[in-house]
């Protein structure tokens, strides 16, 4: 098992009223999994994945994280987890617009310590592997939409994390693009990597293998995907 | 975080916002000059002022009728003073036994000094003293030979002269052994001074040294002597102070408890002066770079803000990267600290610049104020940091989800 929540809570506090975003959640995904999580909004999946990616901590509950329990680590703990754990691919790629993509790329590694040379060897590296490699010195703004979001997938494999956590990564590319954005999920699925993706798009979750649906802060279903 | 990165990126963000930066630079900017322009003409003064005065040549003091420095009308006070004498000067040369040499001079300006058909323009310096003149002055003999104690027992009307005078007088023959006239008297040239050079637009050259009994018998003996007491070392120097103070005493009879009637005039006199002349320049100086660098701190401040706000999205990027807090406190606590430096940096250059054209337009030497370039690198950093600190710990603190959803 690789992310194991039990009976994981988060409430808000707005003013003096409390607002539960996640009631009772307890979820299993084992290593290698392809999973979606689906939910319209106000369902409470981005609370769960902020959570997932250890960018959030629970009110209540536990997460097991690769072993790790993370549910009461401090914010720098946390930080360290994100780093070497999870890689993020998000629906705006969330890239430097300053920085070439090679940069962009190498960034998680300045956090870890990796010396220069190694930072751009694994950097390159991770670009060949999205098929940019001639694109590497290019700002994004001289990149299409789907080249940025494969920058980003680059950037979010660059430390060979546990988990790939992609929300909504299609969501601002045509869909032929997005097609090829999904491709590329399959391929690192194929090869080992654990994909976690949240989505409301139902054509989008069917590349997954398993179907996690949300509903007011409640795992309403849990099912294998129909593909 | 590695530092080089931080430096990039700081350098990375004050390119992309140029117009912003420099005019945030422009306090600091004006800041720094000032101090440095100033220290640059100040240090360039006293280090000028300070080769004038070792001239003196070590454990060496003068002792003279009037204080060295002089401002304003000349006080009534060292006006009735008796005269210093020669006697006095040789009473001194006498009794001071721990003195290793003890030379008298007196001096007249605007002399004209006539050789055949040729003359110099009327401001020669013309020195009456004794041999001791050569080392308590500094100067070197190029040729020929200085004045002996017989020239002065014996009133001789020998002159050594500088190369002012010998380019004057003798552009294309040997001066040793010419007679050369001075008011209507005749002097045999038997020396002249290696070249010694200007300080503050003034030649050291453009003199002429006789004999001071030869020098009295011409000009009168009612100029004041300067007497001009070598110690052996620097462990002797006091010793000899004293003594020369009690002998003078005596011979001018001072009574006791009461001040001397004479002034004595060290090498760091001058020096002393200049220090506390300059302190209220200086202190005027640093008060209003202080005040702009406090003024460019605030701006420096606001602008860090503004950029931590302008890059919020990018603050939730790093963090959900892995960046700590400590990552992104160092990466804006080091662009404010960059953008401070680059302000200091271009500081420097237009204040020594300033500086140089100062040198070049007047005859104020300008020298490189290491010590304040170093202070002025040192105090831009603690500007950064200090300016840089609070918008640094904003930006630390936070929330990665919140600064990912920033628009």
């Amino acid at each position: 098992m690789l992310i194991g929540l039990t009976d994981i809570k988060k409430i808000y506090e707005v003013g003096t009223v409390k607002v539960p975003a996640l009631k009772n959640i307890d979820l299993k995904i084992g290593r290698n999994e392809y999973v979606a999580i689906m939910g319209p909004s106000g369902s409470g999946k981005s609370t769960l994945m902020n959570i997932i990616g250890c960018l959030d901590t629970p009110t209540d509950g536990t997460y097991l994280l690769n072993g790790t329990n993370v549910s009461e680590m401090s914010d720098n703990q946390l930080a360290e987890i994100r780093n070497r754990e999870i890689g993020f691919v998000f629906q705006t790629f969330n890239l430097l617009p300053r920085a070439s993509a090679l940069h962009n790329v190498e960034l998680p590694l300045i956090y870890n310590g990796t010396s220069a040379s190694n930072r751009k060897k694994l950097a390159t590296v991770a670009l060949e592997k999205v098929g940019l490699a001639d694109r590497m010195n290019h700002k994004p703004n001289e990149l299409s939409g789907g080249q940025r979001q494969r920058v980003a997938i680059a950037r979010a494999l660059v430390n060979n994390p546990s988990i790939i956590l992609a929300d909504e990564p299609t969501g601002n590319l045509d869909s032929k693009t997005g097609e090829e954005i999904m491709e590329i999920f399959e391929t690192l699925h194929d090869s080992g990597n654990t994909i976690v993706l949240v989505t409301h798009e139902e054509y989008i979750a069917e590349h997954s293998d398993r179907i996690i649906r949300l509903r007011d802060g409640l795992v309403e279903r849990d099912e294998a995907s129909v593909n | 975080m590695n530092i080089g990165e931080s430096v990039n990126i700081a350098l990375t963000a004050i390119r992309a916002n140029k117009m912003r930066s420099i005019l945030t630079l422009i306090g600091i900017i004006i800041g720094v000059m000032t101090i440095i322009a100033m220290q640059s003409l100040i240090t360039g003064l006293r280090n000028s002022i300070n080769q004038q005065v070792t001239i003196l040549g070590s454990n060496v003091f003068q002792v003279q009728k009037y204080p060295a420095i002089q401002t304003g009308q000349l006080d009534k006070k060292y006006r009735n003073r008796k005269d210093i004498t020669l006697e006095q000067a040789l009473a001194v040369k006498k009794n001071v036994t721990s003195a290793k040499a003890v030379g008298a001079e007196v001096n007249t300006w605007g002399r004209t000094i006539v050789y055949k058909d040729k003359k110099t323009t009327p401001n020669v310096l013309v020195f009456g003293t004794t041999p001791e003149f050569l080392t308590n002055n500094g100067y070197e003999i190029e040729n020929g030979r200085f004045l002996t104690e017989q020239d002065v027992h014996y009133k001789n009307s020998n002159a050594v002269i500088g190369v002012d005078v010998v380019e004057k007088l003798f552009p294309n023959e040997n001066p040793i052994g010419r007679d050369v006239k001075m008011d209507g008297q005749r002097y045999q040239v038997i020396g002249v001074f290696e070249k010694k050079g200007q300080v503050l637009g003034n030649s050291l050259d453009n003199v002429v040294v006789m004999p001071i009994t030869r020098f009295e018998k011409q000009f009168g003996k009612w100029r004041s002597v300067s007497i001009l007491v070598q110690s052996y070392t620097s462990e002797t120097y006091q010793e000899t102070l004293d003594q020369t103070i009690g002998v003078l005493r005596a011979v001018r009879k001072v009574p006791f408890g009461e001040d001397n009637d004479f002034e004595i005039f060290t090498n760091d006199t001058l020096i002393d002066f200049f220090d506390n002349l300059t302190k209220y320049v200086r202190i005027v100086a640093i008060a209003i770079a202080s005040i702009s660098l406090l003024v460019a701190g605030v701006g420096i401040m606001n602008i860090m803000l503004v950029s931590v706000t302008e890059r919020t999205r990018e603050i939730g990027i790093r963090k959900s990267l892995g960046a700590k807090k400590r990552d992104i406190l160092w990466q804006f606590l080091i662009e404010a600290i960059v953008l401070s430096e680059f302000g200091g940096i271009i500081g420097i250059i237009i204040g020594l610049g300033i500086g140089k054209l100062v040198e070049s337009i007047t005859p104020v030497p300008a020298d490189v104020p290491f010590g304040t370039v170093i202070f002025g690198l040192v105090f831009c950093s603690g500007v950064g940091i200090l300016f840089g600190v609070y918008p640094a710990l904003k930006a630390a603190r936070m929330d990665p989800i919140e600064a990912l959803g920033f628009e």
